[in-house]
């Protein structure tokens, strides 16, 4: 697209988006295209969802299920029926159908998914969005510029790039987020906040860098900062167009991708929104159906919101979940853990498009213990290999090497970037 | 939806209600100072401890800071006994107390004092229980912290509390005990026993064998077979008219995931048969291998836990996820990325070993144990050091050749709080704390701030929220608010000059004196402060005292 800023401004204002949100640098903001600092906005499917249900069916074999498949805006790619509308979509992005891991425990595999490393007992990796916020910081934000939404057992964290870069956490958007007003008038406030200074600065005799280390100062600060920013205006998607809210469905998942959409538009880095329910032990078929009533209508609206405005290429958009779910059905119309040929969604951010890769077979060698399984789909990768890719287009160093606080030296990412993925 | 708008008005109206009501009460005796006394002969095993802590930083090379002010160890010990800094009442009593000892003096004094009963129950039940309140009708959790309250001042044997809370039978609402059973019990499902094994082994044996339930542990050596016989001794458990019992009919059954066959599975646990006796309920005879004096991770266990209740970080961390006892012939090797924290050098005591048989040799007296840690040099030393580098100063936390900064927890954030309100002691007879931490378990305070739950000794830096909280939260302006009754009223009324004045705030909200500098920062603004806008004085000194780092952390 060949489109300059101020033409691009001229059309918002005539369509009347809100493509200017307050407070932040006009400049930066109305930057659209690959002129845009890159954000990141990973939707996870916590508990893990079938690869069956969502992006890799095979209808009509032992292991399909009674999972039928649609075809999609893309030669050649079916999905699962239950995703009409991210049929219209998906070839925004690529699809990888054959992620494979060695973690079938969620708590594990959630680490890895998150991360882009196995478990260490000596240290914590920091999560893909602590990474980014961490590597591409931006003072025009002022408020946090790595959120969790929705919550989920486990948020993204800072790890060893310490707890400041942790996600934070609001559970629903559309609460907005609780004790931001002051309680005095300002100069009282600004009394308050000078005493503060002398009492902390006490503390800290002797005890600086541990001090440091609570972040407290940090903390109030960045309260502080976020208290009077009209940069909170992004919460509020009930200023926005009510088609475009319908577009997202009327529910919690659909409000947090709008609302990720808009912190995107604000400046933020990156943003998580989670859904759980993937954990389908048992009525596998019907709890896929379930959730795709809100995966479906929420993301194949966010591809397009952010194809519309032009922030599609600034923004990489993952979805993934912790692992996938067993080809075999169980006894109990369930399906269990599976990190052996697992499926996610991948793209913006400039990542080509309409790129599949991998296969995973009809009749995998199936073991009585999954975990056991060596199972193995056609052109298997890695998960650190994603993770470097989505790095390297962030704009991040993949491979740089940083100093932990127990004085090891971690890359990044251990993995390398898929070329194929790369424009 | 109006009545949720006024629902925060109504809490506090509630806890301002109950402050003024509890501080008006009569003090029962309850600090008796003949029954409270320091327990005799604990010096020997706060030796042992030393020793070993000074052999253990000569071996680090580690030089240990210096010893803190007693003050500041007296709150550390007000926090962690009962959840809250002492008040102006007990600082200066103790300050006026010119005896010798007198911290341990007042330890003992603590250790009988209500307040600790309640708080440590609660905080003790977090590993037993968990947090959740569960199903009311089945599930009593405040009646199972009474009872654990009743059985702190009892100071019962911590092995006799354990066999109770395994074999108890009965109802949840007479014999509470049996609520830990109750935790596991599922209205549609009946009893998780899974789920009850894998808590009974956390939480008294301090490992982690839950997730051997659907397959081997990823890590560990447990087996599959292992934690289905442990989950087999809960078999027999069911539900009567009279509530727990075992009902010797009922066979544990285990299905294959796969073949959805049904297997009955006898009980048996995966070390240590020689400690199982063979007469008894299931459970009982569970209980009596768990707490059997020779099954070392049951003191292992708790002496981590009672450390890190004290210090806000166990020796070993997480504290339920113990490494196999150090000799130990019963465990199988461990594979890929199995933790082994705080490697022993060659001949050296493991501190888990040293301090839990100490602990077992006195007669497993959690009261004793609380006081030789507290008397131990790590608990004395200093939160300051000149040391600045980051990697050394971590050294020195690991080894507690310093004393930790560790987040204080919610209920001590509003403990404090609370406390600071009144100058007075927000007085024991009360089970004020408890009261509120109930009061509070679904207010916005505890969940806004982040109860960690069980995961509650996990080691985290401050959040945003939390800095909004007691920036603008509600509780803390209204606990400032300078009226009649409250603390901040009192002082700006009664100080007699502004030197007083500033000590009194100093005192009652971080319990010690303002530093030179302080002092000269606030005495001349104080100057000029009219008499009229003395309350809103006092409000701004506590708002400021309340959201130092000071405040939020243990120091």
């Amino acid at each position: 697209m060949n489109v300059t800023r101020r033409e691009l401004l001229k059309a918002a204002f005539a369509s009347g988006l809100s493509f200017a949100l307050p407070g932040l640098d006009l400049r930066a903001a109305e930057r659209r295209g690959d002129e845009r600092q890159k954000s990141l906005i990973v939707i996870w499917l916590g508990g893990g969802a079938s690869q069956l249900e969502t992006w890799d069916p095979h209808p009509g074999t032992k292991i399909g299920g009674p999972t039928q498949s649609i075809k999609t805006k893309l030669p050649g790619l079916e999905i699962a029926d239950m995703y009409p509308r991210v049929a219209e979509q998906v070839h925004e992005l690529n699809v990888i159908r054959s992620l494979v891991s060695k973690e079938g425990d969620h708590e594990r595999g959630s680490y890895l998914l998150k991360t882009g490393y196995r478990p260490d007992p000596t240290l914590i990796h920091p999560s893909l969005g602590a990474i980014a916020s961490h590597e591409l910081p931006n003072d025009k934000v002022e408020i946090p510029s790595h959120i969790s939404l929705l919550g989920g057992q486990y948020p993204a964290r800072g790890g060893f790039l310490g707890e400041m870069f942790d996600a934070f956490k609001i559970y629903d958007p559309s609460n907005g987020i609780r004790n931001l007003k002051t309680r005095v008038a300002d100069d009282r406030q600004q009394q308050r906040l000078n005493a503060l200074d002398v009492v902390s600065k006490s503390f800290q005799a002797g005890r600086r860098v541990q001090v440091e280390n609570t972040l407290h100062q940090l903390t109030v600060e960045r309260a502080l900062r976020m208290m009077t920013s009209k940069q909170l205006k992004a919460f509020e998607i009930d200023q926005e167009p009510t088609v475009i809210r319908d577009a997202y469905g009327d529910t919690q998942f659909g409000r947090g991708c709008l609302a990720a959409r808009r912190l995107v538009e604000t400046g933020v880095r990156a943003v998580e929104i989670t859904l759980m329910g993937w954990d389908t032990h048992a009525n596998n078929f019907e709890g896929h159906k379930t959730q795709a009533k809100e995966l479906d209508p929420a993301l194949a609206a966010l591809i397009h919101d952010l194809k519309q405005r032009d922030l599609l290429a600034s923004t990489v958009v993952l979805c993934i979940g912790e692992f996938g779910r067993t080809p075999k059905i169980n006894p109990l119309e369930g399906r269990d853990h599976w990190p052996r040929g697992f499926s996610c969604l991948v793209g913006g951010g400039g990542l080509r498009s309409g790129v599949v890769i991998g296969e995973t077979d009809t009749e995998p060698q199936i073991e009585q213990d999954a975990n056991k399984s060596t199972a193995m789909p056609h052109d298997p990768i890695e998960v650190p290999d994603l993770f470097a890719t989505i790095l390297r287009q962030l704009g991040v160093e993949f491979d740089k090497e940083v100093l932990t606080p127990i004085g090891r030296p971690m890359k990044f990412s251990s993995g390398s970037p898929i070329e194929r993925l790369l424009a | 939806m109006r009545w949720k708008l006024l629902l925060p008005g109504v809490v506090l109206l509630a806890i301002i209600w109950l402050v003024n009501f509890v501080t008006q009460q009569p003090l029962k005796g309850i600090a008796n100072e003949k029954t409270a006394r320091p327990t005799v002969g604990i010096d020997e095993s706060v030796q042992k401890v030393n020793t070993f802590f000074a052999r253990r930083w000569a071996g680090e090379e580690l030089q240990p800071v210096s010893t803190a002010d007693e003050l500041t160890v007296l709150r550390r010990i007000t926090l962690a006994l009962m959840g809250t800094v002492p008040s102006l009442e007990e600082i200066r009593a103790f300050e006026q107390d010119s005896g010798p000892d007198r911290l341990q003096r007042w330890t003992a004094r603590f250790l009988h004092d209500q307040r600790y009963f309640d708080y440590f129950a609660e905080r003790l039940a977090r590993g037993f229980v968990g947090v959740e309140g569960g199903q009311f009708i089945v599930y009593r959790r405040d009646r199972f912290l009474n009872w654990l309250s009743g059985q702190l001042e009892a100071n019962r044997q911590y092995p006799e509390l354990v066999r109770e809370m395994i074999g108890g039978n009965g109802l949840w609402t007479d014999e509470p005990e049996v609520n830990f059973v109750m935790a596991g019990y599922d209205d549609g499902e009946g009893f998780n026993k899974n789920k009850l094994a894998g808590r009974a082994v956390r939480a008294f044996l301090g490992q982690r064998i839950d997730c051997a339930q659907c397959h081997d542990h990823p890590f560990d050596h447990w087996k599959q077979n292992e934690f289905a016989g442990l989950a087999a001794h809960f078999g027999q458990l069911t539900l009567s008219a009279v509530g727990v019992r075992e009902d010797r009919d009922l066979k544990f059954e285990v299905e294959d995931r796969n073949t959805l066959e049904k297997k009955v599975v006898e009980p048996a646990v995966p070390f240590g048969d020689q400690w199982e006796p063979t007469k008894g309920t299931h459970r009982e005879r569970l209980a009596a291998w768990i707490t059997h004096p020779e099954n070392r991770r049951l003191e292992r266990a708790i002496v981590n836990r009672v450390w890190g209740l004290l210090f806000g970080r166990s020796w070993i961390e997480p504290v339920d996820d113990l490494p196999d006892p150090p000799g130990d012939q019963i465990a199988g090797p461990k594979v890929e990325g199995a933790k082994h924290p705080k490697t022993l050098k060659d001949g050296e005591a493991d501190f888990l070993d040293l301090l839990g048989a100490d602990f077992r040799e006195h007669g497993y007296d959690l009261r004793r144990l609380i006081e030789v840690i507290v008397t131990s040099k790590p608990f004395l030393l200093e939160s300051k050091s000149d040391v600045e580098d980051s990697q050394r100063l971590g050294h020195m936390k690991e080894h507690f050749a310093i004393f930790p900064l560790t987040r204080l927890r919610p209920e001590q954030i509003i403990g404090s709080l609370l406390q600071a309100s009144s100058l007075t002691t927000i007085d024991q007879n009360s089970h004020l704390i408890s009261r509120f931490i109930k009061l509070t378990r679904s207010n916005d305070f505890v969940k806004e701030y982040g109860d960690l739950g069980e995961n509650e000794l996990e080691d985290r830096a401050g959040t945003i929220p939390q800095a909004l909280l007691r920036m603008n939260g509600n509780l803390v302006s209204e606990t400032i608010d300078a009226k009649p009754f409250t603390a901040s009223g009192r002082i700006s009324q009664m100080a007699p000059n502004d030197e007083k004045f500033l000590e009194l705030c100093y005192l009652v909200c971080l319990t010690r004196r303002p530093a030179a500098e302080e002092a000269d920062y606030f005495l001349p603004l104080l100057k000029q402060v009219q008499p009229k806008r003395r309350a809103q004085a006092v409000e701004d000194l506590y708002w400021t005292l309340f959201n130092s780092p000071e405040f939020a952390w243990n120091h």
